[in-house]
This record gives C-alpha cells, structure tokens and sequence, in this order.
C-alpha cells in the first residue's frame, strides 16, 4: 500500500494561546514494499509524522494519501477501521499499552477490534508470540507478570497480530539490551522481507538506518531535511554533522582512515564487511 | 483534551499574575461565599461585572476561556433544565402537555446557572494566573496557624503540588494510550454507548498501572535527594504582601458591602 505525505503541515492545540507549528510542508512519497528509516533529534516532528500514517492526527493544511484513502483537514473522517488495520503502529514504549489479563487476550485485542474471529485471533497470536521470540507458553501468563523486554515483545506482538501491510517502528528498541535490539530489529528486517510489508522505522541509530533502510528521511525542526538511499545520505555526512546528527561508526571509521591516510577509498562502505574488505584492497594495493 | 483549561497556567504579565498568592487565594474564597448573598438581578449584575472586569484584567484571552469551559456549559445547562423542570412555584408560564414551566423555575434556573457559571469562572481565573507551586505555597502560609493544631500543613501542600504537577503529565498519557489503542483498533469517539464503555478499559488499566509506578519513583527519587518533611525547611520563593493585594481585597470589599446593601 503506497503512502503519500503533500505538503503537510500541523499545528499542535491550534487557536489557542499554546498553538505549536510541529511540521511544515512535509511531503514524503513511500511506495508500497520500502523501508523507510526516519531520522531527527527529539522534537524535530518524527513522531507527529508517524501519527499522520494511520490518521491518528489530521493535517491542519496539505494532504495525505493512504492506500485510497485521502485525508485532508476539512472534514472528519469516518471509519478509520480499516485504514488502521492496514497500518500497524509499534508506539515507542509501546509495552505501556498491554491491559489484559493474560498475554493471549491481550494480542488477540487488536485483531478482534478489527473483526477477526476469536479462534483466527488465538491462532495468530500462537504465531506472533513465536515471531518476536518468546515461548508458547507465555501466553498464560499475566502480562505484567513479565519483565520489561517480554513486555515489549508481547506488546509487538499484538501489533503484528493484526496483519498489517505497513508496520510503523517508533524507536522500537529503546531501553533494550543490545542483544534484544539487535533481535528485534532482525525479526523486523525478516518480517518486512518475508511478508513484503512496507515499514517505516522512527531510529535515533544510524546503524539501524544504515543497515536496514532503503530510504532515509533526515528531519529537522519540523521539516524534510534530506532525503535518500544511505549511500547518497552517509556519503556527504557534513550537513548530518552540523545538525549535531552522527553517521554510522563504519562511515566514521572510513572518513577517519581516508583523512590520516591521504586518499580516498572510492565508495562509501556502510557495513564492516565492506569496509574491511575495501581496506584490505587498499592496503594490498600499496596504501600508505 | 487540548483545548483543557482547568489546572492550566497561562503566563502572561498582569496584574492578577503579580498578585501575591495568598491574597489570591483569599480573593477566590470570599468571593466563592459572597457568591451566595445574590438573589436578584441587582445582585447577580454586579457580580457579573465584577468577574467580567477580573478577567479582561487577567490578560488570558476571553475567548480561549469560554472555549475551555464547553464542557461545563452542559453541565450549567443540565442544572437550568433540572430547574425549569422540577420548580413548580409562582405563575404558570406555559405548558406543554405535562411539561409545566413556571416563573419560579425560570428565575432560580436562570440565576443558579449564572452563579454556577461565575464560581467556575473565578476559581479557573486563580489557576489560570497562578502557578500551580505559587498555590501550594500560598496555601502552605494560609494554613500555617493550623500547623500548631498539628495540622499535617506542610504534607498537604506537598501532596497538593504533587498531584497538580502531574495533571499535565496524566493527560500526556492518556493522549498517548488513547492513541495506541485507537491503532489497535478502539474507537473512542463514535459507535454505540456500550462500545463506548468499554473502551474504556484498555484505556484505564494501563493509566493505573503507570500512575503507580510513577508514584513509586517519584518516592525513591524524593528520598534519594534527602527529603525528610517540613521540618526546618526554607523556601526558595519568599511570598511578598504589596500594594495591590491589598487594594485588590478591599475591592473585593466593596463589592460585597454593594451586594449586602442591594440584595432583597
């Protein structure tokens, strides 16, 4: 399902005393089957562009395009159902969202909200307890009886439950250890290949963006910054840098080596393997 | 939720903004009582004018105001309609098959509403132009002869600054938690009442639980920075009496001599 943001603009708590612009003419096309990384310091509107993927928040000027959806400020929208079924939201810590008493009701929620039947919902919640990595057995459980990364696994759980074909990451792995984030972010990565969901993944680490995304989006107080594949974005990182934005630690590693060495390794290298084996080369080749 | 005005502070440099928190305090809680004395046209005018002036002295924009207070516009309807109903005294208006309007019904349903209308009006003004830590401390001073009494003063000052200060962040949440839900597929706007209800819940439970364990931490937190009470503890603001907290009373003053001469 293709995406398309035009000209968005919105205001928080507009016509009052506390009216606040978040984004300004934000247009962002993301076609059906890409991964989608967002990128911005806390407060550069990432999260409020997220909110405009589901309709959660009306645009106050510019349009957006969901599938055959049209959201515009004029009116409201009614039966926003099934747009939301289609775009799943994984909110940042999003384990503060569990209610049920057992882990299986509480994924089969989602599903069941939007019309499955009980016995589909039992099934897919069997299945989406496996995907993020927990066992069976959990879902007898009480979900608060859990510590803080099954809740947060249980939590996507119920978001994946629900099937959709665009999966929405705010900073899925914040908090985590580094062996869950790298998990977790594997079992996306998976998932958005397998199922070939469009997903759009809010990070603050450009590792992740680096290695996941096929499209970056650079946002900066409310607006699109830049945008592009992590090559065209990583390789000219000095615009990241002035807005106080990191690069990858591989891309930093290569700016220094080129830097103490005098030369030029060619192509940006975004992952160790590149980079060791384009080091390998230039030393081999006689670099100083 | 956004448009929320009670416990809300809007900065803004006025008169009512500078005034010392105590006599504001003491300001609303007169007026709160002499509310009560009105029982006529005369009476409530004055009134009407008196929290009219406060207002456009208060800087906070009127129109911001009413919109905030919408939702208790039905509640002052609910009591207007209960009055037209339930009063059944002085000449008969008008009736409607067993619908009866009487005079009666109509003035007391008119002038309740009004006072109603007022006491609210005033009492968002004092948290409109007050600090929710200028209240506490205000009030901390007000009550402080009662602290010989061993009234715990200071303990309900702190708990009063504490559930004040974390309104904002309660709505914070809520906005957050209604939004998971709704994309899990809740609708908290429409459908049927019972659909509504129930909605509720995931919407409750998760509130509770993070309430809790916000309580828990802000405890730890107090403790590790080596709060121990009231006891021999001194204040960062010093509340000062000026001028115009005094002339302000004393207006106040006035109003109520006018209404105990003008009330019948």
């Amino acid at each position: 399902m293709d995406i398309s943001l035009q000209e968005v603009e919105y205001k928080y708590q507009a016509n009052t005393p506390f009216e606040r612009l978040a984004l300004k003419d934000v247009s962002i096309d993301i076609a059906s089957g890409t991964f989608l990384a967002i990128i911005g310091h806390t407060g550069s509107g990432k999260s409020t562009v997220i909110q405009h993927l589901n309709a959660l928040l009306r645009p106050t000027s510019g349009k957006v395009t969901i599938g055959d959806r049209v959201i515009t400020s004029e009116k409201k929208q009614k039966n926003l159902k099934d747009v939301r079924k289609k775009v799943g939201i994984v909110f940042q810590f999003p384990e503060h969202q569990l209610f049920e008493e057992t882990v299986e009701k509480d994924i089969c929620f989602g599903p069941m909200n939007f019309g499955v039947s009980e016995s589909e919902a039992k099934e897919r919640a069997r299945v989406a307890i496996k995907q993020v990595g927990l066992e069976e057995s959990i879902l007898e459980k009480s979900p608060f009886d859990l510590s803080g990364g099954q809740m947060r696994r249980v939590a996507i759980a119920g978001v994946l439950a629900m099937k959709p074909d665009v999966i929405v990451l705010d900073e899925p792995t914040a908090g985590l250890d580094p062996r869950g984030r790298k998990e977790i972010m594997n079992m996306f990565y998976s998932l958005h290949q397998d199922r070939k969901l469009s997903t759009i993944l809010v990070t603050h680490s450009m590792e992740d963006a680096s290695l996941y995304a096929d499209q970056i989006v650079i946002m900066h107080q409310g607006r699109v910054y830049r945008e592009g594949n992590p090559l065209e974005i990583f390789s000219d990182p000095e615009g990241l840098f002035e807005l106080g934005l990191d690069v990858p630690e591989v891309v930093r590693f290569q700016k220094k080596y080129e830097a103490v060495c005098g030369q030029s390794l060619g192509k940006t290298c975004l992952t160790i393997e590149e980079l060791s084996a384009a080091v390998a080369k230039h030393l081999q080749e006689g670099g100083k | 939720m956004d448009k929320m005005i009670f416990g809300r502070y809007i900065p803004a440099d006025s008169v009512l903004h500078r005034m010392d928190p105590r006599s504001k305090l003491l300001l609303i809680f007169l007026f709160v009582c002499i509310v009560f004395i009105a029982n006529n046209m005369l009476t409530y005018g004055t009134l009407l004018i008196y929290t009219i002036t406060m207002l456009s002295l208060s800087k906070v924009s009127i129109r911001f105001i009413l919109i905030g207070l919408k939702p208790v516009l039905w509640l002052v309807l609910f009591t207007l309609i209960l009055h037209l109903f339930l009063t059944k005294e002085g000449d008969l208006l008008f009736s409607w098959g067993w619908f009866e309007v009487y005079e009666e019904g109509v003035r007391q349903g008119l002038f309740i509403s009004v006072r109603f209308f007022l006491l609210i009006l005033m009492t968002s003004l004092l948290t409109l132009t007050t600090t929710p830590i200028e209240i506490t401390d205000g009030l901390e001073e007000l009550l402080g002869p009662l602290k010989r009494f061993k009234f715990p003063v200071h303990e309900l000052a702190l708990m009063m600054s504490i559930s004040l200060r974390f309104i904002p962040t309660l709505m914070q949440e809520t906005d957050k938690i209604m939004k998971a839900q709704s994309a899990r597929g809740v609708d908290f706007t429409g459908g049927p009442v019972k659909e509504r209800i129930k909605s509720i819940i995931p919407l409750l439970i998760p509130l509770f639980i993070s309430s809790f364990k916000r309580a828990e931490e802000l405890a730890i937190a107090m403790e590790a920075r080596g709060y121990r009470g009231g006891e021999g503890r001194t204040k960062f603001r010093q509340l000062s009496w000026g001028f115009r907290d005094t002339t302000m009373l004393l207006a106040l003053g006035i109003v109520t001599a006018l209404l105990a001469v003008l009330r019948t």
